[in-house]
């Protein structure tokens, strides 16, 4: 541990986004532009069966009688959506028999982003899908896992292999009429990670999707799909990176969970997608739809997340509770800097009776960033009994960004108990000096006091994604002071 | 598209029946008078009203009550009958001095329509204030609401004929609080639109009371407006109780500007009222500037009640408390928007937001929006909001004592009410409205006892 | 070790310290007593390097070093401790995060390796021992939630573990009970060494009586207006401040 620290501080003292190189890596492309020719296209590439085509593009035709939304607390520059690659794959074969058919350079990239694909080198206990510019690489640990009767791949796959579950589920959730963004993915999605745990399965490992943007001008659409059959557990991380550009690049994902009775999904993100240089040139816009539903009674979904990259991000992780003593919690830690904006925030919608819902939000915002907490808590009448507890604080370093709360209470029952609190405040300069005092210069206590105050919500990630996330948070916060 | 086209239709409604009504309603106005209301009726065609999914009205729908079978009067009418006669206010030993106005237009018996002290005090019908301090209205009338960003306030600036208007000069204070009293009564559906305007110099002091009442059972659409400005270290007092029936709509837009050192309290108590909704609006714009702004609503039946908050931090070291609270019972809904906007450099600013709900029945529904929007860090902001019901605890507890369910029940909705109504300064209002709140949580009528018409149904 | 000279320190545009000169050798403790408002703080903070202190003349040479050209950290890592009148809470860091920083970050400054994760533990329970700290107080977060006793206890913990030159102890012993302050003091005495210095900062005599000071200096005003031996703080605290008070105002 105590290497770990100062691995964090030297760190610190390097340089600003680690992950900005660029991998040669030999990709096949569909030339840019939007219209039902590339969807189909792409479905074509894929080899997708017939409904699935026709799923895209309905989702298409939806899509282009939608207007992007306005609501959120974003400036969102013009996006040309026929300027965009909808397709960039690395060129591989059908499917790889081992590992010494990737492309080495392919594999050396995700060495580098930490992430070995050779599963001895991994780290035990996560199994990987690696998903680069929305294909995935390669699937560690699946056959482990099939053991157990865990299905864990990429969607493609899923596809092929278990069109029914595909069809159940898919859109069961997130449908694709449901958000301009969620219209798109739906009509251009080119792979992602589906995970399925059965009755009564206690996943042994945590599952993690990798998601890297390699291609430039290229879009990325993956969409993951969990779903936890009566009595199972699953822990589910994932992790993003992309290469340092001057252009802007759009990312938007779909993420379902359908949890039935009795089960727990955690799902955990640490989102660093290359958030643009110091003036706000470049960097990844992070529209993302993520929404997870209790279908089943007691049973719980958690959402964490630690949101330090993207120019924008505009996601609400968000639980549906329909079955009877399920429970909803969205923990988050969101942190701004130089000119990103972010709106993130969750939506709890409480239909079943005693459902529960918790919300700790964490915005930290720096130089002339904007940082907005959004979330809605909606108690439908039938859910009596059902509770909910929002604290969302805000941290501000500096006097040049901002720091937004945008609670949304509704509530339709009596017998609900809803509350919400909120703080904004800036890091207190006695505990700078009180740190200073014992050694410890300004931007490391800075670190330290924000890694504190994150602390709650960095407790509810797994041991191995708790340490990137501190790391993470200081990395983004340099030269944010001084 | 059936829908929007209603709502273009309600729009060139009320542009028409501007266009048509000029004269009278240009009757006397002052070169800059008519101006504005030019500027405002054409704002007022820009925006239209607010649709159903517009951001700030995202909880209650205006523009369906605006569509038909309201008279609307640009002058006030002759009547067959003495208001005073009809309506006294009943709280004995509330010393005030009463302003009537009765649908929208300055009353009064004997003539005297505007008031002048020696020590410079004005107060009495804004109508005349423009016709004998043209320059003096003409400074602060229409400067504080902005016609531009609200549709109702642009439709009110260019309909509104009179109000009241009270001038406070620098260092001086009324021997007693001013209570204007808004009387609906009519023998048709109206739709009344008035505005008042409170202006205090450095180091004065002025307590308004505001108190709106329903005389006739017709159905009422009210939109006013009241601007106050704040001067230097001066106080302003502001407290309103709305009283109206349930086939009520009212829309308020209170908007107040601070200067340095200034004080200002807000409170509205809700008592009853159809569809109600409260916009404030208060830009702190000189430094150690406070204000606190304070609501209560108590509804039932399907009363709608929704308060609207924006507290501008403008300038650094300023203070402001928010506090709302309601009580939902039957079918009643409720909505609660709060904004606490602190811009760049309004460093050390304290804001605080809170609004809290009991529901009492299952069909009862509350919609609470707390916002911070916060742009300078050297700042102590915090919000909250809860939805619940009353303590079991505190129940069980009185009950222990002996106290029946039923009555333990009303002292516990007593005491959450209290909060807001132990800021009334004034003793004698503040025993009015805990009587009068007391009633009203026990279901008896709240309104003023010796009034002769049962606005209730 | 320390020389003040002709310090005068503002806090706001008001001067609170109109001339404070004061030498401190090594293996020296000096007392600084004083009424309410006299400046005791005031010379601390300033000594430590907090910035709402403005210094507006005078020299402080630490260490053969001036010492108002260093920033606070510097100062910390040149082993000048401040035991806080009110330590601060920061909540979410762990004692045991916040102090293997400070220490490693002390290291770093003097070319030294960092300190493993076991040493520092071993060092931790060592210190902990020795200034008879619960192991609880270690496990939580930077005085979040300690009681008043338990914030004074930690300062000396810490100081005990970072093992500085000379230290600073601002009211270490206001808001102790008998048993703490007993416990304090003896963590004190035991890191006494004849290299290092201390500067016991109080208002009343009952901490001297286990620290025994060599030197007492009396501060009224902003000036110190009386030294002598431990012997003085015996006599203030017979005769009170008010003694101090006309003294000081008839030589005035």
């Amino acid at each position: 541990m105590a290497s770990e620290q100062d691995k964090i501080i030297s760190e610190v003292t390097g340089n600003e986004y680690k992950f900005g190189f660029h991998s040669n890596v030999e990709t096949e492309t569909l030339p840019r532009g939007l219209n039902e020719e590339t969807v189909r296209a792409i479905s074509k590439k894929k080899n997708e069966p017939e409904w699935l085509t026709e799923f895209r593009v309905k989702a298409y035709r939806h899509w282009l009688t939608m207007k992007m939304p306005k609501w959120a607390h974003l400036k969102i520059p013009e996006i040309d959506y026929n300027d965009i690659i909808y397709y960039a794959a690395p060129k591989r074969k059908a499917s790889y028999e081992s590992l010494d058919e990737v492309d080495p350079e392919l594999l050396d990239t995700f060495n580098k982003l930490g992430i070995p694909l050779e599963e001895q080198k991994q780290l035990t206990g996560v199994a990987v899908d690696a998903v680069m510019d929305s294909i995935s690489v390669k699937t560690t640990f699946s056959e482990t896992l099939a053991d157990l009767g865990i299905i864990f791949c990429s969607f493609s796959d899923a596809v092929k292999n278990y069109p029914d579950l595909i069809k159940k589920y898919m859109g069961s959730v997130v449908p694709y009429t449901d958000n301009y963004f969620a219209a798109l993915n739906s009509a251009v999605f080119s792979d992602g990670s589906f995970c399925y745990i059965p009755k009564g399965v206690h996943c042994p490992m945590e599952l993690s999707t990798y998601f890297r943007i390699n291609a430039a001008n290229t879009g990325q659409f993956e969409r993951t799909l969990i779903v936890a059959e009566d009595d199972s557990y699953v822990s589910y991380l994932e992790g993003c990176t992309a290469p340092q550009r001057d252009e802007n690049q759009l990312h938007a994902a779909i993420v379902e969970i359908v949890a039935m009775e009795n089960t727990e999904v955690k799902y955990s993100t640490v989102q660093n997608w290359y958030p643009g240089d110091k003036n706000g040139k470049g960097g990844i816009y992070n529209f993302v739809t993520k929404r997870g539903i209790c279908k089943g009674d007691n049973s719980k979904i958690s959402w964490t997340q630690v949101e330090t990259g993207s120019a924008i991000t505009w996601k609400y992780p968000s639980c549906i509770l329909k079955g009877d003593n399920s429970v909803g919690e969205f923990y988050s830690v969101a942190v701004t800097n130089n000119h990103q904006q972010a709106d993130t925030g969750t939506k709890m919608t409480h239909i079943g009776k005693n459902t529960k819902s918790i919300v700790v939000s964490k915005g930290i915002s720096a130089g002339r960033s904007d940082n907005s907490y959004r979330g809605l808590v909606k108690i439908l009448k039938g859910a009596g009994n059902a509770r909910n507890f929002s604290q969302c604080d805000s941290l501000l370093l500096g006097d040049r960004c901002g720091a937004h709360t945008f609670p949304y209470l509704e509530v339709d029952n009596d017998t609900a108990i809803v509350e919400h609190e909120a703080t904004t405040s800036k890091i207190g300069e006695d505990q700078i000096f009180y740190c200073n005092q014992r050694g410890i210069d300004t931007e490391n206590a800075i670190g330290l006091i924000v890694n504190g105050y994150a602390k709650e919500v960095l407790n509810k990630l797994p041991m191995e994604f708790a340490v990137e996330a501190q790391k993470l948070l200081q990395i983004t916060l340099e030269g944010s002071v001084g | 598209m059936k829908t929007l086209t209603a709502a273009t239709d309600t729009v060139n409604k009320y542009t028409s029946l501007f266009e048509e009504n000029r004269d009278e309603i240009f009757f006397d106005s002052p070169d800059f008078l008519t101006k504005m209301r030019n500027e405002s009726i054409r704002e007022f065609q820009r925006m239209g009203f607010p649709h159903k999914k517009a951001e700030d009205y995202k909880y209650i729908h205006l523009q369906p009550f605006f569509n038909g079978g309201l008279t609307n009067r640009f002058s006030p009418r002759k009547l067959e009958f003495d208001v005073s006669e009809m309506f006294r206010c009943d709280i004995p030993a509330l010393d005030t001095h009463i302003l009537l106005v009765l649908n929208g237009f300055y009353y009064t018996e004997n003539g005297q329509r505007l008031h002048e002290t020696e020590n410079g005090i004005i107060y009495g019908s804004l109508d005349e204030a423009i016709v004998k301090h043209p320059a003096l209205v003409e400074k602060y009338l229409g400067k504080y609401a902005d016609y531009r960003i609200d549709p109702f306030v642009a439709l009110n600036t260019a309909y509104a004929r009179d109000g009241v208007f009270v001038y406070v000069p620098e260092g001086q204070k009324p021997d007693k609080p001013l209570q204007i009293i808004h009387l609906l009564l009519s023998d048709d559906n109206e739709m009344v639109q008035h505005r008042n305007l409170f202006v205090t110099g450095k180091n004065s002091e002025l307590d308004v009371i505001i108190c709106d009442h329903t005389l006739s059972s017709h159905l009422f659409l009210t939109n006013s407006i009241s601007e106050a400005v704040v001067g230097e270290n001066a106080r302003f007092d502001l407290v309103r109780i709305q009283n109206e029936h349930n086939q009520s709509v009212q829309i308020t837009n209170s908007w107040m500007e601070q200067a340095a050192g200034s004080n200002a309290k807000h409170r509205n108590i809700t008592l009853h009222g159809g569809q109600v909704r409260n916009n404030l609006n208060v830009k702190l714009k000189g430094e150690n500037a406070s204000c606190d702004a304070y609501g209560l609503f108590l509804s039932d039946k399907h009363q709608h009640v929704d308060n609207f908050t924006i507290i501008e931090h403008q300038v650094p070291n300023c203070v402001s408390n928010q506090h709302f609270k309601g009580v939902l019972d039957d079918f009643a809904s409720g909505a609660f928007t709060g904004k606490i906007h602190v811009h760049p450099d309004a460093q050390k600013t304290v804001a605080y937001q809170s609004n809290n709900n009991i529901l009492l029945t299952r069909d009862a529904r509350i919609r609470s929006k707390p916002q911070l929007e916060i742009y300078a860090d050297d700042v102590k902001c915090s919000h909250g909001a809860t939805v619940g019901q009353i303590d079991e605890s505190a129940m069980f507890y009185l009950q222990t004592r002996g106290i029946p369910r039923q009555e333990a029940r009303l002292m516990l909705m007593y005491a959450f009410a209290d909060d807001v109504i132990s800021t009334i300064n004034e003793v004698a209002l503040r025993e009015r409205i805990e009587q009068l709140v007391s009633k009203r949580l026990r279901g008896e009528l709240s309104r003023c006892d010796n009034c002769v018409i049962s606005c209730y149904d | 070790m320390l020389t003040i000279k002709n310090l005068k320190v503002s806090v706001e545009g008001k001067e609170i310290l109109k001339g404070i000169d004061l030498e401190v050798k090594a293996g020296e403790v000096h007392a600084i007593m004083g009424p309410n408002g006299s400046g005791k703080s005031t010379l601390a903070a300033a000594l430590a390097g907090n910035e709402n202190f403005e210094i507006t003349e005078g020299e402080v040479e630490y260490m053969g070093q001036d010492l108002l050209e260093l920033s606070p950290e510097d100062r910390a890592r040149e082993g000048m401790f401040l035991g806080f009148q009110y330590p601060v809470e920061i909540p979410g860091v762990s004692m045991v995060n916040f102090l293997r920083t400070a220490i490693n970050e002390k290291r770093k400054y003097r070319n030294e390796e960092p300190l493993s994760a076991g040493d520092f533990l071993k060092l931790m329970r060592e210190k902990k021992n020795l200034v008879d700290v619960d192991s609880d107080l270690t496990s939580r977060s930077v005085n979040e939630g300690f009681s008043g006793g338990e914030k004074k206890k930690n300062e000396i913990f810490q100081m005990a573990l970072l093992e500085p030159r000379l230290s600073i102890l601002d009211e270490t012993d206001s808001g102790l009970d008998i048993d703490a302050l007993r416990i304090v003091a003896n963590g004190v005495n035991k890191m006494k060494k004849p290299g290092n210095a201390t500067i016991v900062i109080t208002h009343y005599q009952r901490l001297l009586e286990y620290i025994v000071p060599d030197y007492v200096h009396v501060l009224y005003k902003g000036r110190i207006v009386k030294s002598g031996n431990s012997q003085l703080a015996v006599e203030l605290e017979e005769k009170g401040y008010d003694w101090i008070k006309e003294k000081s105002g008839s030589e005035a």
